[in-house]
Order: structure tokens, then sequence, then C-alpha cells
């Protein structure tokens, strides 16, 4: 997929999780939207996961410890073949419905439940240690929430990966700087986060984390270093896409309305034709 | 301990000696297995396995949640972990990870906890586990095993592994008297009857089951003939012998090495007053926390001693007499 593919499906991926919510009349929208390129990136560009190979263990492996942003991933699992789109507005967050407020691995494409915060990284370290144990050549991508840093239980599994070098460990932090009450260093100071992690036996980079070509030429260079666990630190806009929910801490959880969604929609297929998509 | 002494009980090993030999005994068996410890192993005796298989045992450190975390992830990738910590630290330190990372996916994780209860003595209330099997009963789908004596913990080691879903075991630190013998025979959520009676039944668990039998003998030299129960497996609970207590002797008395809050006792009087309602009564720890001291002292302290049990005993069968 080339970069205009790409820029395409950031954009509709964005207006599909913006739709799920308002039918489904609740969602994490800003968070799900400030790392949806990184998504769209790992699993159209980067990572060996497919519906035919995810019931083989030496595939590409994906933990997403915020689990709370569950509609990026939805969206991109529909896209990627996993179940139709449709089954998106059957029942988002709705009694009997499998697509539920957060990670279950009852829906196909998703391996792990998430949704306590600080749990992602542990079960990464582990399934990276099995494949060491087991020979097998697959990496494991994890995506991290910057506000969930406050667990420690992150930081103890940080000394793992790189204890146990694990070099087919990808930690990618969505570096949005929002959390649900404020920003992260408001409320409990993250930064210096590159030196901290740096300290910690990472190899680490930075990337914009809204840029697929940045995001691609970054994630296709891992390991970075050989005998370390990788980590990107992706700065991110949270809401990014949509004018009105960029940067505001209020959108964390909230469903727009019927307006709201027709000015989003409006800017998103603007955004699309802008790129040359008629 | 002296427990089992004055009945002819032999005294065997710790249940976390017979544990750590049988996990030896079954890596060899099960190539799949590996075993993550937080830096205790030496305690938890994963140390058997750890020698004979170095390079599938992980001591991760001290850092429980990141231990169950991990043993998650393996298990997600298709081996079978065990994690194994000291059961206060194993169960309150990562409570939530093992709620997200194994319960609730169902993850075919065991869990091994030792130093439980009261019985490690010396060291205290910080290392006592005396909420662990309230914590772990609670979580949905997790079956919990509390072996009497070496041979039920050998049992409980192998019926872990035959059983695909999340386990947790909790083991003791002292010698146990033993209640079986190497031809006893187990059957996962079956309670044993280990002393036949019919004027009312103890339905123990853990180190409990030989206290029981002591009291049982003190009992029947006062012409009270109590039958003794093993509830080896606290969940998934053995209903049918629960009902067929009550419905035989009419009243029940629970001993456990654990809070009286959400144990054995609890689970057992579900049944009971749902079933087959009789007069209950209950031998476990009273909502408080212990102290440090020599294992016998502190069991009579905090009332979990063979006198308690007696004394309870005839209390209970007053109501029993009055019902």
């Amino acid at each position: 997929m080339n970069t205009n593919e790409l820029l395409l499906k950031s954009i509709e991926y964005r207006k599909t999780i913006l739709e799920i919510i308002h039918h489904g009349g609740a969602g994490h929208t800003a968070g799900s939207l400030s790392c949806v390129d990184i998504l769209n990136v790992l699993y159209n560009k980067i990572m060996d996961i497919t519906p035919e190979n995810f019931d083989s263990v030496n595939r590409d492996h994906y933990i997403q410890s915020k689990g709370h942003s569950v509609e990026v991933l939805y969206t991109v699992l529909a896209d990627q073949g996993f179940y139709p789109q449709d089954d998106l507005f059957k029942g988002l967050n709705q009694n009997h419905s499998k697509f539920i407020g957060h990670p279950t691995r009852k829906v196909p494409g998703i391996e792990h439940n998430t949704g306590a915060l600080g749990h992602g990284l542990s079960v990464s370290v582990g399934l990276a240690l099995a494949g060491k144990l087991n020979g097998h050549t697959y990496r494991v991508f994890t995506l991290l929430g910057d506000g969930e840093l406050a667990e420690g239980s992150s930081w103890e599994a940080s000394m793992s990966a790189a204890h146990y070098k694990l070099d087919n460990l990808i930690v990618i932090i969505d570096r949005n700087t929002l959390q649900i009450t404020g920003r992260t260093e408001e409320v409990n100071g993250l930064e210096p986060l590159a030196d901290k992690f740096t300290a910690f036996g990472y190899a680490v980079r930075q990337v914009d984390g809204n840029n697929v070509e940045a995001l691609s030429n970054l994630l296709s260079q891992v390991p970075f270093e050989q005998g370390k666990p990788s980590l990107v630190l992706a700065n991110t806009v949270k809401g990014k896409g949509v004018s009105y929910m960029e940067d505001q801490m209020v959108w964390h959880h909230k469903v727009p309305s019927d307006e709201q969604l027709v000015i989003a929609l409006k800017e998103l297929d603007t955004a699309k034709l802008e790129l040359g998509d008629v | 301990m002296e427990l089992g002494k004055s009945i002819g009980l032999e005294m065997g090993v710790a249940t976390r000696d017979a544990f750590g030999k049988t996990l030896e005994e079954m890596g060899a068996e099960i190539e799949n297995i590996v075993v993550v410890d937080g830096d205790v192993h030496d305690s938890t005796r994963t140390r058997f396995f750890k020698n004979a298989f170095p390079e599938r045992f992980f001591n991760v450190g001290i850092a429980e949640s990141n231990l169950v975390g991990i043993a998650s992830g393996l298990a997600a990738s298709g081996k079978q972990p065990l994690a194994a910590s000291f059961a206060a630290f194993l169960l309150c330190n990562a409570y939530d990870q093992i709620r997200m990372g194994i319960a609730y996916p169902r993850l075919d994780v065991k869990l091994v906890g030792s130093h439980s209860g009261i019985s490690l003595g010396q060291d205290g209330p910080s290392q006592m586990a005396i909420e662990d099997l309230a914590l772990a009963a609670s979580l949905p789908y997790f079956t919990v095993l509390v072996p009497a004596d070496e041979h039920a913990a050998v049992w409980a080691t192998r019926a872990m592994f035959d059983h695909h879903g999340p386990v947790y075991l909790r083991t003791g630190r002292p010698d146990a008297p033993q209640v079986y013998n190497v031809d006893s025979t187990f059957q996962l959520g079956k309670a044993n009857v280990v002393r036949e009676g019919n004027d009312l039944t103890i339905v123990a668990c853990g180190l409990m089951v030989a206290i029981a039998l002591e009291a049982a003998h003190t009992l029947s030299q006062q012409g009270i003939e109590a039958r003794v129960l093993d509830m080896h497996t606290v969940k998934p609970i053995d209903h049918a012998a629960i009902e067929k207590a009550a419905l035989e002797t009419g009243a029940i008395l629970t001993a456990e090495e654990h809070s009286i809050v959400g144990g054995l006792g609890a689970a057992v009087a579900q049944i009971v007053t749902a079933k087959q309602p009789v007069p209950m009564t209950y031998v476990a720890i009273m909502d408080e926390y212990a102290e440090s001291g020599d294992p016998d002292d502190l069991f009579d302290k905090y009332g979990i001693s063979a006198k308690h049990i007696v004394q309870k005993t005839t209390e209970l069968l007053d109501r029993k007499q009055a019902s």
C-alpha cells in the first residue's frame, strides 16, 4: 500500500470510527482518532496478521493495551476481513453484541482481553518470550496509551523486556499528552519520557504518530537494535482529523451529536477530496 | 507442628515440597510447561523445576503483577505456564492481572500460592494469606485446590495440568501429617470422606483435615461420631457430598486456615442453606490478622485448633438437638 492509499485508509477509518460510535451511543472517540494512523500502518504495511493465518502461532501479534480505544481496532479488523463492517452497526456496545466496550478474544482478530490499564505490556513480554523459547520469528507489537504509563506494571514489564533481550517486541506509545482529566504532565508528569525508556533498556525512536509515511519508514526498521526491545514514541494529536475534537480533553469519551457527526464527516470528505480521490 | 501425632498420623513432607517434586516430574513429561516465579522459587519449591529445566524457568524478580501478566502472554502463545509466589503476594498484588489476564480470557494458567494461612508461623501477617481462597474462588472459571497432605498435593499438581483452564493451588509451608497414603484416590470436584460418622460432618481443607481428624478422635471418646470430609476442591465445590452430609448427619462444621469471610465455610453454607438447611458452625480466622509465632500456638490463639472444633461441636449439637 503506497502513502496515498494509506492516507485514504486513515480517512475512511476515521469516518467509520465516528459513525459506529455515533450509532452505538458510546465510545472512546478522541483516543481512537489519535492512534488510527498507527493501526493503519501496522495492519496494512507492517504486520503479518490476516484472517487466514490468525490461528497459526508463528505470525505477528498485536496487543492493544489501551483497550478503551477499541473502536479503532474494530474498524481496522473489519477492513482486514475478520468480519463484515456491517456487524459494527448492529450492536456496538449493546446487549447481545460481541462488540463490547473493550477488547475481548471473542471478537475475531483480537488476541487478548484488555481494558484494565497497565496490563498489555506484561502480556506482550510473555508472548515475545514464548516466541524466543519456541524459536519462532514472529514480532509482538503492543500499543500503550501515555496515561496508562502511570501504572507501575508497565515499568515492571519494561524491565523484563530488556532483561530478556526481547528484540521481537515493539512497544508503541500513543503520546497524545491528554488523559481523561487533563494533560498527562499536569496529572502525573511522564517527561522526560524518551530518556526514561532509554534508561529502561529500549532502543527508542520518536516519530510523528499521525504521519503514515513516517510511521511506515520507521516501523519497517524494527528491531532498531539487536538484543533490545524497540520503543516508538509516537507523538500524536488526540481527536486527530476532526477540527473541533483535536487536542480537546472533553472528547475522551464523548459521542458526537447528529450535527457534530455531519460536520466531522464533511471535514473528512474534504480531506479526501484534497488527496485527489473522487 | 505436632499435628496428627496424638491420633497416630505419620508426619509427611509439606504440600509445597510434594508440589515442587511433582512439578519437576511433570516438566519431564510435558515439554510445554514453563514456570515463572517471583524470586521465591526456593520457598515455593519451583526450584526443583528450575534446576531440571533452566531454559523453561523464568525468575521475573519481585514483581507479581508482571509475573502474572507474562504468564498470561505465555498462555496466549500456547505454552502451559505455571506462576508461583507466596499466596499473599500472588493473589493480592497481582489480582487485577489475574482477573484480566487469566480469568476473563479463561486462559490455561496455573497459579500456585505457597505459605498460605497462618501456619507459616514466624514471619507474621504480612506474609500470611488468609484471603486467598476468597479472592481465587470469586474469579469466574477458576478451579481452587487445597491439598491436605503430600499425597493430595501430588494428585493436585497432576490434576491441575490435566484440567484445561485456570487453577489456583494453595500450598503450605510446614510439614503436613499424612492423612492419605500412596494408594489414596482423588477426583477433581469430589470430596473425600476421610472418616465416617453420622452425628455431624466436619468439612475441612488443607492442614485442617488432620486437625479435624484429631477433633473427631476426641469427640469419639465422648460418644460423638463425626464424619470428616476433605474438600480438597474448594471450587467447583462438591454439592452432592455436602447435601448428603447435611441429610445424613444433620449438622455441619467447617474448618479452614483462612478468614471466615468468603472461604470454605461460606461456600458450604451457600449449598446447605439452599438445598438442605441444617445447623452450621465455622472454625476459621475471625476477620482479623494473626501475629508471628509458633504455628501450634497461633492455631490455638486464633481459634482453629482441634480444641476449638470440639468446643464448637458441643454448641452445634445442642442446636441440632433443638431443631
